[in-house]
């Protein structure tokens, strides 16, 4: 059997194809202008050498701000849903998620069965997600990728009053001119964003075990941080940037699997 | 002895002398990225010096972003403290004040004997103030003042999330490109609806009293105003050099001390 899930984020397209229980084939894509079009090249992406179609996947499932618009989806389930379904699936301990996506931040608390028991969310302001991070790397002149272990190596944070994205922007290009070093910025706005996200977290309780999903979940530099703020090593699983669209996957073979017995 | 107020904004510096009560000279440059640099420079400006010299015939009182951060002034005060006594100073009639800088929005209440009674404002964030105006401006590839223009002639106004200025670029940029695409004049229009329902928010908070004044850089912009008047259901007040109101008030607090020092 066959089941896909697709995850259209804001900034990012992400496809995960379920066999037995593995994953089978994942891709992860820039998200387009256009939905429809984003979601074909995102799961064409993903399916490419392996000689299987579109209409060979038993059962596809979509998640993600673009979820209703995946004419190939059969079915669509919130995000929040998704991320609890597919972390549990690598790590059943845990209960407590920080995601932090392209263009929101939350925090989710689930149970070993990962079902949701509650979030919080921040999708009113850009402080501290993927794009503010795009626009700082882009400021400071560094790739994306790398700003996070960048980062890493500062021993002196500057401190950032302010997590709005465009006044941490011109506080940036201020300690350039003055002539802060480019890993000191970096750790201070990771320093703003984990205590942003450590509050966020608070919200919906603090508790064992402690992951982080979404793209900044690769920004080492930001993962210590938040690991240090919330005072509980996270556990990682190998992209957490598809949890998203595993846990859409598992939905679809639940969804499926529920027809089926019911004829 | 001559009264001189400097209000050290982040984009701009405002220096007002007053010589026994009145505005004797005044200037606005840019500021400088040290609060210092700026009131030195603003002050020899003013006073039409190569380099700044006092020679102690000055009382001076700093404001502003930078106030606290120079060394040539007697004292520093609160902007919300000099605003209310410039304010007052020009209509004794203003019961409340809304003033929209480059990187804060104010609203506060003077009472009868034109002190500053309650204030409610946003600094941490740039939806709302004016580097949010420029910002829009620049996207849309006209100036400011094209813009304010331009708005007067909207038919519509599209609907803006104002809780963010990144988000708000999206959307913006969405409306540019939509076939068929927003008129121009209804996308500026929706920008400052924006802007003023955050403000009606905070005007809200401290409670709506006749007159009120609008001050700081957004004030010039008739397109703002003109929609704050229709959300109000009046006519503000607006001074003709709005932007430097809280440096008019710190020297007229400036002027009290000396006054007092004469006692």
């Amino acid at each position: 059997m066959l089941f896909g899930g697709i995850d259209i984020g804001s900034r990012a397209a992400k496809v995960v194809v379920m066999k037995d229980d593995a994953i089978f084939a994942s891709t992860i894509q820039d998200t387009g202008p256009e939905s429809v079009k984003t979601a074909y090249m995102a799961i064409n992406t993903a399916l490419e050498g392996t000689g299987i179609a579109i209409e060979d996947i038993d059962y596809i499932l979509a998640t993600g701000y673009g979820r209703v618009l995946v004419p190939f989806a059969k079915a669509n389930v919130s995000e929040i849903s998704c991320h609890a379904k597919g972390i549990n699936w690598y790590f059943p301990s845990v209960r407590l998620i920080l995601d932090m996506g392209g263009q929101d931040c939350k925090g989710i608390a689930c149970d070993g069965q990962g079902r949701v028991t509650s979030f919080v969310m921040n999708d009113k302001c850009a402080g501290g997600t993927g794009r503010f991070l795009e626009m700082i790397a882009d400021v400071l002149n560094i790739p994306l990728s790398e700003i996070g272990d960048v980062a890493l190596e500062s021993t002196t944070a500057i401190p950032f009053n302010t997590i709005c994205a465009v006044f941490a922007k011109t506080d940036a290009i201020k300690y350039l001119k003055q002539g802060a070093a480019k890993k000191d910025i970096l750790a201070g706005l990771n320093e703003a964003i984990s205590t942003r996200s450590y509050n966020l977290l608070k919200r919906v309780g603090i508790q064992k075990d402690f992951t982080i999903t979404g793209g900044i979940s690769k920004n080492k530099g930001m993962v210590a941080k938040a690991a240090e703020k919330v005072g509980l090593e996270p556990l990682l699983c190998e992209d957490p940037q598809l949890v998203g669209a595993l846990g859409a996957a598992l939905f679809a073979r639940d969804k499926y699997n529920l027809l089926k017995t019911k004829g | 002895m001559k009264a001189l107020g400097i209000d050290i904004g982040s984009l701009t510096t405002k220096v007002v002398v007053l010589n026994n009560g009145v505005i004797e000279t005044s200037c606005v440059v840019d500021s400088d990225d040290e609060a210092d640099t700026s009131a030195k420079v603003a002050v020899a400006r003013a006073l039409g010096q190569a380099n700044i010299n006092l020679n102690g015939d000055y009382y001076i009182i700093s404001t502003g972003a930078g106030g606290k951060a120079t060394s040539i002034s007697q004292k520093s005060k609160a902007i919300s403290s000099c605003l209310a006594r410039g304010i007052y100073h020009l209509y004794s009639s203003a019961r409340m004040g809304i003033d929209i800088g480059a990187e804060s929005g104010i609203v506060f209440k003077i009472n009868e004997r034109g002190k500053l009674k309650d204030q409610a404002s946003h600094d941490k964030c740039a939806a709302g103030t004016g580097v949010f105006v420029k910002q829009m401006a620049k996207l849309m590839q006209i100036s400011l003042e094209d813009m304010s223009e331009l708005s007067l002639d909207a038919k519509t106004r599209p609907e803006i999330s104002g809780t963010c200025a990144v988000f708000a670029e999206s959307e913006v940029i969405s409306h540019v490109h939509r076939d068929p695409p927003t008129p121009m004049a209804d996308i500026a229009a929706g920008i400052y609806y924006s802007i003023v329902s955050r403000l009606m928010a905070l005007c809200k908070r401290v409670g709506i009293e006749k007159d009120v004044v609008v001050t700081g850089g957004v004030a010039q912009n008739k397109g703002l105003i003109n929609i704050l008047e229709q959300e109000l259901g009046f006519k503000v007040l607006v001074p003709d050099n709005a932007q430097s109101i809280v440096a008019l008030g710190a020297a007229i607090i400036a002027q009290e001390q000396i006054e007092k020092g004469a006692k």
